[in-house]
């Protein structure tokens, strides 16, 4: 067994470990910090399941931010969709046998893969050449930016140029779950993207990429127009409401 | 006062190049110490205030659901920058939504994340926009997070509905706790407590100014039109913004209300106890002070012992009248179920309007053509009747149904994408006036393009703060103030009082001009 092999397996199950407990630390947090008055942005619907519909639309379709700005929702919509179409298709190193509809999406999958750093650099030129984006944006937000596109450009080295040994790197993964370590091939756009991937799924729980979770926990757009009707009492404010007099 | 130069007005909004430091001062007033400390914070800067500011904002991170996740979200996408008023009115960079919360974000993440507690051993926080609370951030929070009318423009365009305003009452409610209140605001609160409203009018004032209006409509109508105060055993308790009872167009308004009562037969009454709508507890985002500025309203409902709660044209006190009031000093059981609580005075008028029991002629109206202003905090923080946009088609249907001519201004400056008149929030203060000032611009641009395009003489609007704000800036864009006027001033004048019982005095059929003072 190499020592790659082993730091890969190792650097594998820790950043597993760590996307999971912090982005379920992350997600209890939010679940349980409490949300003391009503403060939907309106119109807001007035039912709960008018509510999954507005969520929806903020999640799959980026409703806001089209109405905001069309170039930010072209790139980073095209970028999302396309990730969400690259991961779909990674699944199928993860299982065997692969299930049906992983395999209904590996030919979008693979092309997905230029959409999503097509987006990507769209969004990197904007945060340097538009002037307000430029002042907002701190060194983190340009590397992040970089490492999405180092991960999709040595991804689609890998699948057009210079092919790695997919089945060994399959065989990799499949024995990470099993707990059983195959060896991993050692090519350099492959150490390349897994690098990059596990330091994404290191930071993930502690950087702006917990906007993941955070959406579905804004309260701008996760809250039912009930006011008038129900009360909403934090657990902090029962105690200011013991000591009201009337 | 005036060293600054009133924006140009042109075609459309151009969005501005950010500039740095254009607003950079030391911002408005500061608390003295018995303004700070009536409220319950410290009279003057602490010693430890660093340590008492880094705890607050992990109290209130830990208290706010929505202020936490706001922190954590924001992804520098930019699809705020060109939305915030200010901004567009100043080109301050500061005055961008993300920047400005960029301000509190980065004392967050230094002090409340492990990223920055890491990357800080190491100096290496400016990596990802983390840094140290200083005197210096301090001054900065104070000056920027009193340029932010907490309006929610910017979390309407937001992808995640991050809020703005919801940054700024936080910062605010930090410097309060370390001693650095705004005089405004806080000066406001105390009188509420002491007098109660904003304005500091006494008992004794308000019966001699109601009594006035009684006279005024009087000799316009011809009817004994009453504005009764403190009476028990009415319907209703019409809680109204304390600038309503003589501010100009404000007062106007509230005559308006008066008349629509008188003509529908229902019995209220005005509260000395409850006499102002508003509640400044939400612009410093202190929830004890908001509750306890609520607790009024409760308290005078009960010992009057109405039916109803009504509330006034004002914009910020209908979002927590709306959205909070139950909640804070709730529940409102002992009220008649069959409406809801509260209610909101267009909502009164548009029914009685669609069920006819108004006598309109909306001729009277005819030497005025209209557009409308939509209240931030009502547009995009409340909601009036049981579909949501009533907040919307409510105020235009009534005052369509008295006026004439109305058109409205562009889209994306209207609705849910409104502009701020650039008042709110707390900073309608003559200490404060560059930032008014410079803040209106965008509604002013929309308003010159339908003076333009549509005739448009006057401008509606439905709040105590636009109305005041407006009045005093809108010269500054070569308009007269006369130009805003109140809905239910509309309404009002549009009153026909033919079927109704006059007063003997010789005195009818007087036009129905109100005196225009300053």
């Amino acid at each position: 067994m190499s020592f790659l092999t082993i730091l890969f397996a190792a650097l594998f199950y820790f950043a597993t470990a760590v996307i999971l407990f912090g982005l379920g630390y992350k997600i209890w947090q939010y679940a349980t910090t409490p949300a003391p008055l009503k403060i939907p942005v309106m119109p807001a619907p007035i039912t709960k399941s008018g509510v999954v519909l507005r969520m929806a639309e903020e999640v799959v379709l980026f409703k806001s931010l089209f109405r905001s700005n069309k170039w930010i929702w072209i790139f980073g919509w095209m970028f999302h969709f396309a990730l969400l179409l690259v991961l779909m298709r990674h699944l199928r190193y993860f299982q065997e046998p692969v299930w049906w509809w992983v395999n209904l999406v590996q030919p979008f999958g693979k092309y997905a893969g230029y959409a999503m750093v097509i987006g990507l650099v769209g969004l990197f030129v904007r945060r340097i050449t538009v002037a307000r984006v430029r002042y907002i944006s701190a060194p983190s937000d340009y590397l992040m930016l970089l490492m999405l596109i180092f991960i999709g450009l040595s991804g689609l080295m890998m699948k057009y140029i210079s092919h790695t040994d997919i089945v060994a790197v399959k065989a990799f993964f499949l024995g990470l779950m099993r707990f059983d370590i195959q060896p991993l091939p050692g090519d350099t756009p492959l150490i390349i993207h897994l690098s990059l991937v596990v330091t994404l799924m290191l930071i993930f729980p502690f950087s702006k990429l917990l906007h993941v979770p955070g959406i579905f926990f804004s309260p701008t757009r996760y809250q039912v127009d009930n006011a008038r009707k129900k009360r909403h009492i934090a657990p902090w404010a029962v105690k200011l409401d013991a000591t009201r007099k009337s | 006062m005036a060293d600054f130069e009133t924006p140009e007005l042109k075609d459309y909004v151009e969005v501005p190049l950010p500039q740095i430091g254009v607003m950079e001062s030391d911002g408005p007033f500061i608390a003295k110490p018995d303004h700070q400390e009536a409220l319950g914070f410290p009279g003057e800067l602490v010693d430890d205030w660093e340590n008492v500011a880094v705890n607050k904002l992990a109290d209130l991170t830990k208290r706010y659901k929505g202020l936490r996740v706001f922190l954590d979200s924001c992804v520098k996408c930019g699809a705020c920058t060109d939305k915030c008023h200010y901004y567009l009115g100043t080109t301050d960079a500061k005055n961008m939504p993300v920047a400005r919360q960029d301000l509190l974000r980065s004392v967050y993440r230094y002090y409340h994340t492990p990223a920055g507690k890491i990357l800080s051993k190491f100096g290496a926080e400016k990596l990802i926009g983390a840094r140290k609370l200083t005197e210096d951030v301090i001054n900065e929070w104070y000056n920027y997070f009193h340029q932010c009318s907490q309006c929610r423009r910017c979390s309407v365009f937001c992808p995640y509905g991050i809020d703005t305003a919801e940054v700024s009452m936080a910062a605010r409610e930090v410097l309060d706790h370390i001693g650095v209140g705004q005089k405004y605001c806080n000066e406001i609160i105390g009188k509420v407590y002491k007098i109660g409203n904003n304005l500091g009018l006494p008992e004794p004032a308000l019966a001699d100014t109601l009594e006035g209006l009684e006279e005024e409509i009087e000799e316009d109508t011809g009817v004994a039109v009453k504005l009764p105060l403190n009476q028990k055993g009415k319907d209703i308790l019409l809680v109204t913004p304390s600038a309503d009872f003589f501010a100009e167009p404000h007062v106007d308004g509230l005559i308006g209300y008066a008349k629509v009562f008188h003509q529908a037969g229902l019995s209220w009454t005005i509260s000395s106890h409850a006499s102002e709508a508003g509640n400044f507890g939400m612009f410093i985002g202190s929830y004890e002070n908001m509750q306890r500025v609520s607790m009024r309203i409760r308290e005078a409902a009960i010992e009057l012992g109405v039916k109803r709660i009504v509330f006034g044209e004002c914009g910020h006190a209908w979002r927590i009248a709306y959205s909070f009031l139950n909640t804070l000093v709730g529940p409102f059981d002992f009220l008649d179920p069959n409406y809801p609580v509260p209610q909101h005075i267009l909502e009164v008028t548009h029914d009685l309007i669609q069920s006819g029991k108004l006598d309109i002629d909306a001729s009277e109206n005819d030497h005025m053509t209209l557009t409308f202003h939509d209240s931030c905090n009502v547009a995009r923080a409340t909601r009036m009747g049981p579909k949501p946009g009533g907040q919307f088609t409510i105020p235009r249907e009534v005052i369509k149904a008295v006026c004439n001519n109305f058109y409205d201004m562009p889209d994306g400056t209207i609705n849910d994408a409104t502009y701020c008149c650039g008042g709110g929030g707390g900073l309608l203060t003559d200490d404060l006036m560059e930032i008014r000032v410079k803040g209106a611009m965008p509604r002013m641009q929309a308003l010159k393009t339908v003076v333009e395009e549509n005739g448009v003489t006057h401008m509606a609007a439905i709040c105590a703060i636009c109305k005041s704000q407006f009045s005093k800036v809108i010269p500054y864009y070569g308009f007269t103030m006369d130009q805003i006027v109140s809905v239910h001033q509309l309404v009002g004048d549009a009153l026909t009082w033919d079927n109704f019982e006059k007063v003997d005095t010789g005195a009818d059929d007087v036009a129905s001009d109100s005196n225009e003072q300053e």
